[in-house]
């Protein structure tokens, strides 16, 4: 009896994706059947005018999130070397929880630093006349994303055998050399699942950007974009959901801006996956 | 240059950059405690908010954080746990249990604001439950749900082969085996992975942003179909939507909303550690 239901439940897990693309799908594609797809993907996000061009905030959320691993991926990568080949005992035994910490910060917590503190300091720094722009959301969500990334990569240094470490050092190389030369290349498709397993998490990512990125609907094509406001699709669903009638137009575009938005982390997550599966099937590394 | 300098000069720029990561760990929490202990008081944690919440505690917001997450707790905690027996006692390695896989991993990857419109889509609206406690605590059990089972599968996958096998020498069912001795065993990695999956369904904001969250409702919820406030909205609105809102307000709701999740971490990393080395294998 009880057998069974665990079986139940176990399969159910795959009824539960299907279950929430489905009901995306319900609410998403009428929008693909009352807006045009030239309308969808212009360059216009004005809703209270019909105007729903999806490409502003599609970019607006590329731009914040590669901003983001940027920044994440050399401090990620650093942060795992040190942790796992350099620190000694007590540097670990501070920085480890230190980082489990960061990882268990709300989101809304991290926005409402950003916004108080974050931005002021921002908009002084680099004279913009905001502090709210895609550069300060990237750096939110640098942060937000380093957790997964350095406990990735330091899962992928750990993989690498230590006969991998013994060799390099017996040929004369230093510890510095070795990490650099043999080690970290050795681990490098590891470090790629961690770039993407931090894109996946940057682009999901809504409180904090929705409350620091100023929201701005423009297309971020001129080289400022960085340090101007921008408006990523988390933000505008986040934003306005709650404020359009159920079954309006707008409303079903915003399920398809959802629907784009489950796509791309599926698609980024299955690559990452299949990076995982891969090595564990050759049983090994590279 | 040396190559022996090279190396030390190395060492220290890891050591610097592994400082630029941790310091602002450090001066977020720091503030918030240090500007938000202030605001802390017997009335701030228990009274209602008064005049549009520039005034008054925040009472009403930690209710519904607790009931939001005991909600969840209590839907998702079974599901998870016994998604996590199945696949590590029950499921052989077939395409479905690949799929099975494969699903949880990227439920896990799904964005909180999709969730959010997930639960929108099929609670509120669909099942016509409007947006109540009852809605939003199956939408935050469904994103918790791929958090929990895939860390009680590690925990059950960590027990040794030689216990089931000797259980079932002894003449036990596999279900006796899984009920009295792998479970036991894998109990503190699941409660870890609980806990981990629980603090975050209580911060999270953009899943109970259209399923349950009230902007400003100054009564404790009454029944599982009513709307209520939760902290980490309530934190949002006070920070983005209220003009004039004093900052102590804003930082002790906060550090509430901090306290209560950081708590739960803690607690979390006690259990694993104390186990761990209370382990016998």
């Amino acid at each position: 009896m009880i057998e069974a239901l665990i079986r139940v439940i176990g399969v159910s897990s795959i009824g539960l994706v299907l279950l929430i693309f489905a009901f995306l799908l319900r609410e998403g594609v009428p929008a693909f059947l009352t807006t045009p797809l030239r309308g969808l993907f212009g360059t216009r996000w004005y809703p209270t005018f019909g105007f729903f061009g999806t490409l502003p905030l599609i970019l607006g959320s590329i731009l914040v999130t590669l901003t983001a691993v940027a920044i994440a991926l050399p401090l990620g990568v650093a942060t795992a070397v040190f942790v796992r080949e350099v620190a000694p005992n007590w540097a670990r035994e501070v920085l480890k929880p230190m980082i489990e910490v960061l990882a268990g910060i709300p989101s809304v917590v991290l926005g409402f630093f950003g916004i108080t503190i974050l931005a002021p300091l921002v908009r002084e720094g680099l004279g913009t006349p905001t502090g709210l722009t895609a550069f300060t959301g990237s750096l939110l969500l640098a942060y937000m994303a380093l957790p997964t990334m350095i406990s990735v990569a330091e899962d992928a240094l750990d993989a690498v055998p230590r006969s991998y470490r013994d060799a390099g050092l017996a040929m004369g190389a230093t510890q510095w050399q070795t990490i650099w030369r043999v080690v970290v290349p050795a681990a490098r498709s590891g470090i790629v699942t961690a770039v993407m397993l931090g894109i996946g998490r940057a682009i999901g990512e809504t409180m904090a950007v929705m409350m620091v990125t100023g929201n701005a609907a423009r297309m971020p094509i001129t080289l400022n974009s960085l340090f101007m406001p921008v408006r990523t699709m988390t933000a505008t669903i986040a934003a306005e959901m709650g404020e359009v009638a159920h079954g309006s137009a707008h409303y079903h575009v915003l399920f398809a801006v959802g629907i784009l938005l489950f796509v791309f982390t599926f698609l980024i997550n299955l690559a990452a996956a299949s990076t995982i599966f891969q090595k564990r099937r050759r049983g090994g590394l590279r | 240059m040396n190559r022996q300098v090279v190396q030390r000069l190395g060492f220290a720029l890891l050591g610097a950059v592994a400082l630029i990561v941790v310091i602002p760990i450090v001066l977020v929490i720091g503030i918030i405690v240090v500007r938000g202990a202030g605001a802390i008081s017997w009335g701030f944690l228990t009274e209602m908010p008064r005049d549009g919440m520039t005034a008054g505690g925040i009472l009403p917001a930690i209710v519904g954080t607790l009931v939001l997450t005991f909600g969840t707790a209590i839907v998702a905690i079974p599901m998870g746990v016994g998604g996590a027996i199945y696949l590590s006692e029950y499921a052989r390695d077939t395409w479905l249990t690949r799929a099975v896989r494969l699903a949880i991993i990227n439920l896990a990857g799904v964005p909180s604001v999709v969730y959010g419109l997930f639960g929108l889509g099929l609670f509120v609206l669909f099942l016509q439950f409007g947006t109540s406690i009852l809605a939003g605590s199956l939408t935050l059990s469904i994103m918790t749900l791929p958090v929990i089972i895939s860390a009680a599968e590690e925990a059950l996958r960590a027990v040794p082969t030689e216990f089931r096998t000797v259980s079932a020498s002894l003449g036990g069912t596999k279900w006796q085996g899984i009920q009295r001795i792998v479970l036991p065993q894998a109990f503190p990695g699941i409660i870890t992975g609980v806990l981990l999956g629980l603090l975050r369904a209580a911060g999270e904001t953009a899943p109970i942003l259209f399923t349950v969250a009230a902007f400003y409702l100054p009564y404790l919820p009454h029944s599982p179909f009513d709307q209520t406030m939760a902290l980490p909205y309530h934190l949002f609105v006070i920070s983005t939507q209220v003009p004039g809102m004093p900052d102590e307000i804003k930082y002790g709701t906060a550090l509430v909303l901090l306290v209560l999740v950081l708590s739960m971490n803690l607690v979390a990393t006690l259990i694993r550690g104390y186990f761990r080395r209370r382990r016998e294998w």
